[in-house]
């Protein structure tokens, strides 16, 4: 039977088992909307198209599912680079269909016309423009499964107006079949049994997993891994939650405002299991002196991580998930008794670096955002949906909540985009919407997408918004403190910021305040209880700081503790 | 050092951009790249001329390989393999220097292709290093323009590119 291009993509999304799509309507892609009237899918308005992909990337981030958005030519289309940009560095699976002038008028600078195919080809997995409705099918079935398969990623489909109205016999292509795209899932036999040996002939080694591990859904490996062997776990910014963060074997986060003992333990390490970890600037310090006693094993799905900053002994290229899995029946085999009794010399070292420093700070008689979070983590018993910002805010966040289970921690780490958090915590709370979710927010970034407050009252989506609002944009000020002489060039806020609490109850939704250490505990057990969207300023301590800290570039035992 | 890396690519618009783009945004330098169609329409080959130490040349073996309509990677440095490339030259003609570039093209076994009241048009392939002599013997008679087509390359022996690992 024909059907028009809107109701072959619609037929094609049901197929893929999409539910939700996250929105915003415009000329060029009107004859879609029209057919998504009566389709059955729960379709999230945004107010801005930024926030449609950060809200399809929480949604993917907290339910492993792709998240897919639509938007309009042009601007609209334009308004969407951000946050693909976003998932890209992230690997998170979203499909982004925008709509696109007539074919005929493409090139002629027609109104709404942007080449959104050209602008996003660096930061998406792969882009298609459909230039005939035969390619239709084919193109969204490569689309989602390109999206969702490998090392996963955005990818936008630009749908000309003509081909939406245009028809076609319809017929849903059931096998993929791309000849320059085969992801390599299982890891090299060879490859994997000589990491085995090194494993157990190691005496200090040590986890450090990515996001790859929360993407693979290989937490659970992890976990029997290491629970099994001893070996402690440091985790990146994308990988928090992957390992239990309450567990003996957790180190916590490594790299720039990383843990003591994390930091430590990858500088004097004899072996480094990098799974699903890319080696990223934040991480390293400086790469000369990364982990130098180290041999390094390197897991990835994807070619390109491995050897790209650091040489690595040992690549395997395939699944984490199926990797580890393949090496631990591969150790049950061996004889692994003795390095698990020759662990406890390790576990002791890395006692004694706690001892040295644990994370820590001053309570004084000012709230502090650290106080903040440690409450957050204790009320919910780190069971909530975690979302950030970008700054200080994160940085709290990632040290501070003891996450324990993945998919619980959404944050933009390889960007770094400010405005993430809030709209990522909407689209979260659509893929779980009896669930917690807390957006962790500064006074700067949460202005960088504010508007979505309309959304999430419209939709009646109960996130938690809480504000650690120091009056700057902190984590810059925090550079100019330590490295620019305490010249605070446009990093403040104070007395600029609107009122928040009022700025909530405009929108519709609950406004609270805390501005002593004594409120933390009662406003954040009543935001918990009220069932709709609250945003809570917290007014904490201007000049607080992150630490530990390494500065950038120099070696991870290099911390600035104080 | 220079590496010699042929494609095979799906024959569709946009791969020559998302390859571009690739060495711009990632900072790869290209000295030369050829396309073209092959037997089969729907694939076209692709001989790119680059530079780097191993790591870099590792990646960028690595980040072709990544690109979707990218369907095969060879670097064929570490292979024996064949290298051509065509040059036309235009080149001043006067009467005291016309026996002399019909001598040189005819050592280079090229043809002319071309005569103007003051030049000859010249034809030679060849591979890198013929060209360079070519040029250097034609630079003092007067070169008025030079075209390059880049350099084609394929490996020596029965196996074709398909079959190469």
């Amino acid at each position: 039977m024909k059907k028009t291009g809107s109701q072959i993509i619609i037929e094609c999304l049901k197929k893929e088992g999409v539910e939700t799509l996250f929105n915003y309507p415009g000329g060029a892609v009107l004859p879609f909307f029209d057919e998504l009237v009566d389709a059955p899918f729960h379709q999230i308005l945004v107010r801005h198209e930024q926030a449609a992909v950060h809200a399809a990337d929480g949604y993917a981030r907290a339910s492993g599912k792709a998240g897919v958005v639509v938007v309009t030519s042009g601007p609209g289309a334009t308004n969407t680079v951000t946050g693909i940009a976003t998932a890209y560095m992230d690997s998170i699976p979203i499909v982004i269909l925008t709509g696109q002038i007539p074919t005929h008028l493409i090139g002629n600078d027609a109104f709404q016309e942007a080449d959104i195919v050209g602008i996003t080809r660096p930061c998406t997995k792969h882009n298609y423009l459909v230039k005939e409705i035969k390619d239709l099918s084919r193109i969204l079935r490569e689309a989602f499964y390109i999206a969702r398969s490998g090392r996963p990623g955005p990818v936008l489909v630009d749908l000309p107006k003509d081909i939406l109205v245009g028809s076609a016999e319809f017929k849903y292509p059931e096998k993929v079949s791309i000849r320059g795209y085969r992801p390599t899932l299982e890891g090299h036999p060879g490859q994997v049994q000589r990491a085995v040996h090194l494993i157990l002939k190691s005496k200090k080694p040590v986890f450090y997993v990515g996001g790859g591990i929360i993407s693979s859904n290989a937490s659970r490996e992890l976990f029997a891994f290491s629970d099994k062997l001893g070996i402690p776990v440091t985790m990146t910014l994308m990988g928090l939650g992957g390992f239990p963060g309450n567990h003996p074997l957790s180190l916590g986060m490594l790299g720039m405002h990383g843990t003591y003992q994390a930091n430590m333990a990858v500088m004097e390490s004899d072996l480094l299991i990098a799974v699903g970890a890319r080696f990223d600037d934040r991480v390293t310090g400086k790469l000369e002196s990364f982990a130098p006693q180290a041999r390094v094993i390197h897991i990835d799905i994807d070619p390109t991580s491995i050897s790209k900053n650091v040489k690595v002994d040992l690549p395997i290229v395939g699944d984490c998930k199926r990797t580890l899995s393949k090496m631990l029946s591969l150790i049950e085999k061996e004889d692994h008794q003795a390095l698990r009794e020759g662990l406890h010399k390790w576990h002791r070292q890395i006692e004694s670096w706690k001892a040295i420093y644990d994370m820590h700070y001053q309570q004084e008689q000012i709230i502090k955002p650290q106080y903040v979070i440690e409450k957050m983590d204790e009320l919910t018993g780190g069971e909530a949906i975690v979302t950030t910002e970008v700054g200080q805010n994160q940085m709290w966040a990632a040290q501070y909540y003891k996450f324990l289970k993945p998919r619980t921690f959404l944050t933009s780490g390889g960007l770094g985009t400010m405005g993430y958090g809030f709209p990522a915590a909407l689209g979260a709370q659509v893929a779980f919407p009896n669930r917690l979710v807390i957006g962790i927010s500064g006074d700067g970034s949460f202005q960088m997408n504010s508007q979505e407050l309309a959304t999430a009252v419209q939709y009646r989506l109960p996130v938690k918004v809480a504000i650690l609002n120091n009056g700057f944009l902190g984590m810059v000020r925090q550079w100019q403190e330590f490295f620019y002489g305490k010249r605070y060039a446009s990093s403040s806020l104070e007395g600029v910021s609107p009122d928040f609490v009022k700025l909530a109850e405009a929108y519709g939704a609950v406004g609270l305040r805390a501005t002593k250490p004594e409120e933390v505990v009662p406003v954040l057990k009543k935001a918990f209880s009220i069932p709709e969207p609250v945003v809570i300023d917290f007014l904490i301590d201007p000049e607080e700081n992150v630490y530990p800290m390494v500065p950038a570039g120099e070696p991870l035992n290099q911390m600035r503790l104080v | 050092m220079r590496h010699v890396i042929t494609l095979l690519v799906e024959n569709e618009f946009g791969v020559l951009a998302r390859i571009a783009s690739l060495f711009s945004g990632r900072g790869f330098n290209i000295e030369c790249l050829s396309v073209a169609e092959t037997l089969d329409p729907t694939v076209s080959t692709m001989t790119i001329i680059t530079h780097g130490d191993d790591q870099i040349i590792e990646q960028v073996l690595k980040q072709l390989n990544k690109l979707i309509p990218v369907i095969k990677v060879v670097d064929l440095v570490d292979k024996d393999f064949v290298e051509r490339e065509m040059v036309l030259v235009k080149v001043s003609a006067t009467e005291k220097t016309r026996e002399e570039i019909l001598r040189i093209t005819d050592i280079f076994r090229g043809k002319v292709i071309d005569v103007g009241a003051r030049t000859y048009t010249i034809e030679v392939t060849g591979d890198e290093k013929k060209m360079d002599a070519l040029l250097t013997l034609l630079k003092p008679l007067g070169i008025k323009e030079l075209v390059r087509t880049g350099r084609v390359a394929m490996a020596r022996g029965s196996k074709a590119i398909t079959e190469l690992t």
